[in-house]
């Protein structure tokens, strides 16, 4: 079987590239995409706890978590058209109204 | 044949996740997600999660990804050809919590002789017969108050996303 730390590491591995992601991308789209690594990254951990540990649980925290997901994609996304409609681009360094 | 297993996938998982963030074009960073939740969805069925297995590849590759490439394709964004000024913030705080959380873990898996010994105690015997029972009997009685507080979820962004992205919801009545 393998080590449970094994899962630890590449959860960790991808949630430091989606971590990555949303700091050096300039397109909207690109940055929720690598917020969904970063969610897909705790999801995996979850599973191995879960199997490791004999409890079920983790898995319906999975659960939980894809639901959330689908709920930020779809918001997400909305703003992202909202977004496109008023600046007709969606790179980040366009939209500073609420940066000092 | 597990750890050759674990291998694959992860190694296709790691590789997908770093094209996704250094690809420039969006619909080939989304393809590149795609293939890293088939294989997301391969490593639970090596975990004995069929169940959760089956719904990656449907909630996620089947309906979300499908969602990405219809805005990417309704926006008709350019390649981006620069990274963000901010890219050596983000190498550095990249590599030193990469390092960090590497450096934890051999340390833990090399002091103790089996690092999963105070882990493995029951054997996964719950997780492992009739999985999608397990987890139905489980949602519907430990989390029911969860379950129901995560369609309040789904309702409000469904109501959210309609008003976020209809042109002229309040206008058209004037």
């Amino acid at each position: 079987m393998v080590p449970l730390s094994y899962y630890v590491i590449l959860s960790a591995i991808v949630f430091t590239t989606g971590l990555v992601g949303v700091l050096i991308r300039r397109n909207i789209i690109i940055i929720l995409l690598s917020i969904e690594l970063m969610l897909n990254a705790t999801n995996i951990n979850f599973v191995a706890f879960s199997r490791y540990l004999g409890n079920v649980s983790g898995q319906v925290f999975v659960f939980f978590t894809l639901t959330v997901a689908a709920a930020e994609v779809a918001v997400g996304l909305a703003i992202i058209i909202a977004l496109y409609r008023s600046k007709s681009s969606i790179n980040v360094d366009e939209f500073q109204l609420l940066k000092w | 044949m597990a750890t050759l297993f674990f291998s694959y996938f992860s190694g296709v998982i790691v590789l997908a996740s770093i094209l996704v963030v250094a690809l420039r074009n969006p619909v080939h960073s989304a393809l590149a997600l795609l293939i890293m939740f088939f294989h997301v969805a391969g490593l639970y069925i090596t975990l004995h999660a069929e169940f959760l297995a089956a719904v990656q590849i449907i909630v996620y590759a089947g309906a979300i990804l499908v969602l990405y490439l219809f805005v990417v394709m309704l926006l008709n964004v350019k390649r981006d050809e620069h990274y963000h000024a901010q890219y050596p913030l983000g190498a550095v705080l990249g590599v030193t919590i990469l390092t960090e959380a590497l450096l934890l873990i051999v340390q833990h898996s090399f002091s103790k002789e089996t690092a999963t010994a105070d882990l493995g105690a029951t054997d996964g015997k719950q997780v492992l017969e009739g999985n999608t029972e397990t987890i139905g009997e489980a949602l519907y009685s430990t989390y029911l108050f969860s379950f129901e507080v995560a369609s309040l979820i789904l309702l409000v962004a469904m109501i959210g996303a309609i008003i976020l992205a209809k042109r002229d919801l309040f206008e058209a009545r004037n």
